[in-house]
């Protein structure tokens, strides 16, 4: 059984010293500022980003991915303790876990949330061990149009079934494409967009772009309304759930694990969607779906399983084809870039201990968050009732000094807060960032790639179609446009984003 | 709903997007545009700029017929604040070392908060200094000046 031997050989490297206290790090400072109310995964990963760039590249991607389910799973704690969800994945939790805490279930919510989240993170763990070997070793047989095909269905599919306006997220995708440009062209040499600016023309900065559309605009747009001290609910008495509890779940939580490993795969979609999705899905299973809304387990049960096995799964296109399926992987994406690693099939070949001692880290980041959470609660707890005031000063500070320390230069520092006011108002006009990033993580590949393919194709476009592979992402593309523009597909997925 | 353009929120969108395409398109016309078959470094941008125009016009017709409000209220203030605070830190940084710069960008930060109290941003400035300098510079080891000596 080879998977389990690459599996073991994972484990060889994620339980070394120095990598399992990365992971602990990742894990536990993921979950401590994921908890903060106000601040989702997309903040934390923005934040910590470019500490993480001083580390080798194992460590630092460990390190990375730790910190990523961890404020994961500190969000939904934030969700069902104070009704603040941290992004949109953990609105839902947000429905009946709150309830659940309110009528003194907060310990059963959290600790389902945390056993389904663990059980989800082990099946994803397995997933990518399983599926990623045979998808990289098909995807080294893409050629430029399959990659520009692949590249393209991505973005569409980012940008239509996120949340949000369609039309302006594929907006976003372009003016992310047009991003990307920004720097010298490989193959004139030419600075483009430059501006003048001699820093520019290594293009913008992958963390200044992180954290002034995702870190500074959150930040202002929090501080645009007086502070709400977050109210709270009962003390956390019992944290075991009932027999019933666990019976009711266990089948949610196969069917959120399900639902959620689906969306994670697909590049181009992500967490959001699979755990509105899922409650979607347990709404229609369920005996009486009136009690959803009400404090029903199974909705917290299956969205969580949900939402981590699409934070696990969502590393599959991310690691075996280089195409990120959200924003969170695309800043993954963009840490492997920045440690000189070139994102694709190659990977899994040339760095076979970076991909196996991550996905090993992971099955270890996802337990530890179990050994550690349930206890720690009441440290969580604690930090719930930091007031904001002290604690966005001391975000900008990561921000900052971590942007200072990729380049050491003011100039990155000047670019964070213009791209700081773009993203705020990107907000404002309720544009989505995550296409933006997107696009601009990928706007260079896909230059190249389509520069290649029309070369060897001696200028003609039908080559996109003609090619098996290539037509069958372009066939793909063009589907999800058209029913994203039938009226009855909107209303479906405005459906799934309202809880359905 | 009646057009207002001050607060019609998808008209100054479609604005945006017309800004960035039209100054995206005009930049790259420097670039040598080159055919399909051989690309140069202005074909991929000019493509992207005029598919933005594209999207701009869209959005902002759209924005005038539906008549949508920007949601809630615009934080220029923070926004203001938090800017000036990363610029004055980079500037600061690059000049008169770290501490002073996160003396100054603490400050000025918080004064774009709901509550300033001198007091407690004074304390929060100590901690999270001490905590700053002992996790960058002692602990991962980045070679920054503390001070201007």
């Amino acid at each position: 059984m080879e998977i389990f031997s690459n599996l073991i050989f994972g484990f060889s490297v994620a339980l070394s010293l120095q990598n399992l206290l990365y992971c602990f790090i990742g894990v536990f400072v993921g979950t401590a500022i994921g908890v903060l109310p106000g601040i989702g995964p997309l903040v934390t990963i923005a934040m910590l980003l470019p500490i993480t760039f001083n580390l080798p590249p194992i460590p630092a991607l460990i390190m990375l991915a730790g910190i990523y389910y961890g404020s994961q799973y500190g969000g939904s704690t934030t969700a069902i303790l104070v009704n603040l969800p941290g992004e949109t994945a953990s609105v839902v939790t947000c429905i009946d876990g709150y309830q659940m805490a309110r009528q003194g279930l907060a310990g059963p919510a959290l600790a389902i949330a945390a056993m389904a989240s663990f059980f989800a993170g082990c099946v994803g763990t397995l997933l990518i061990a399983v599926l990623g070997p045979p998808l990289a070793e098909w995807a080294l047989k893409f050629g430029a149009p399959e990659y520009f095909a692949l590249m393209l269905m991505a973005l569409i599919a980012a940008a239509c079934l996120a949340h949000g306006d369609m039309v302006k997220s594929l907006a976003m995708v372009f003016l992310g494409l047009l991003l990307g440009i920004v720097g010298t062209d490989v193959n004139s040499g030419m600075a483009r967009f430059s501006f003048g600016i001699p820093e520019l023309t290594d293009g913008v900065g992958f963390t200044v772009v992180a954290v002034g559309l995702f870190a500074v605009s959150e930040i202002v747009k929090n501080l645009e309304t007086a502070e709400q001290q977050a109210v709270f609910t009962k003390d956390i008495k019992n944290l075991m759930p009932t027999l019933k509890d666990l019976k009711v779940s266990s089948m949610a939580i196969l069917r959120g694990t399900a639902v959620g490993a689906f969306f994670g795969t697909l590049p181009g979609t992500g967490p959001s969607i699979s755990s509105f999705a899922s409650y979607m899905v347990e709404k229609k299973w369920a005996k009486d779906p009136s009690r959803f809304g009400k404090g029903a387990i199974e909705g917290v049960a299956g969205p969580e399983a949900a939402n981590n096995a699409a934070a696990q799964t969502a590393f599959i296109p991310t690691l075996t084809l280089g195409i990120p399926g959200s924003a969170t992987m695309a800043l993954m994406l963009g840490a492997l870039t920045i440690q000189g690693i070139a994102p694709g099939p190659q990977v899994m070949t040339s760095k076979p201990d970076l991909f196996w001692g991550l996905i090993a880290s992971m099955w270890i980041g996802n337990a530890l968050l179990v050994i550690l959470n349930l206890p720690l609660v009441g440290l969580w707890v604690k930090l719930l009732k930091i007031p904001y005031r002290f604690l966005f000063p001391s975000i900008l500070m990561f921000c900052a000094v971590g942007n200072y320390s990729v380049n050491n230069s003011a100039m990155d520092l000047y670019l964070v807060g213009v791209f700081g006011i773009l993203g705020y108002v990107l907000v404002k006009l309720e544009f989505e960032a995550a296409p933006l990033i997107l696009g601009y993580v990928l706007g260079p590949l896909m230059e190249e790639n389509l520069r290649r393919a029309l070369l060897i194709s001696r200028g003609d476009p039908t080559v996109f179609f003609t090619r098996p592979i290539s037509l069958a992402f372009m066939t793909a593309s063009i589907l999800i446009l058209i029913t994203m523009i039938l009226p009855a597909m909107r209303r479906k997925k405005e459906d799934v984003y309202s809880g359905g | 709903m009646k057009f207002d353009w001050r607060t019609n929120k998808d008209f100054w969108s479609g604005l945006l997007l017309l800004g960035f395409g039209f100054a995206g398109f005009y930049m790259a016309l420097d670039y040598p545009f080159g055919s399909a078959l051989r690309m140069g470094p202005g074909y991929f941008p000019r493509v992207l700029a005029g598919i933005i125009v594209a999207f701009g016009l869209f959005v902002t017709i759209r924005g005038i017929r539906s008549g949508e409000k920007v949601r809630g209220v615009w934080g220029w203030k923070p926004l203001a604040y938090i800017t000036v605070s990363l610029v004055l830190f980079g500037w600061i940084m690059d000049r008169y070392g770290m501490v002073p710069a996160l003396v100054v960008m603490f400050f000025v930060s918080a004064l774009g908060g709901h509550e300033f109290k001198f007091k407690e941003v004074a304390i929060l400035t100590v901690a999270m200094s001490v905590f700053a300098v002992a996790v960058f510079v002692y602990g991962l080891g980045l070679p920054y000046r503390l001070f201007w000596w």
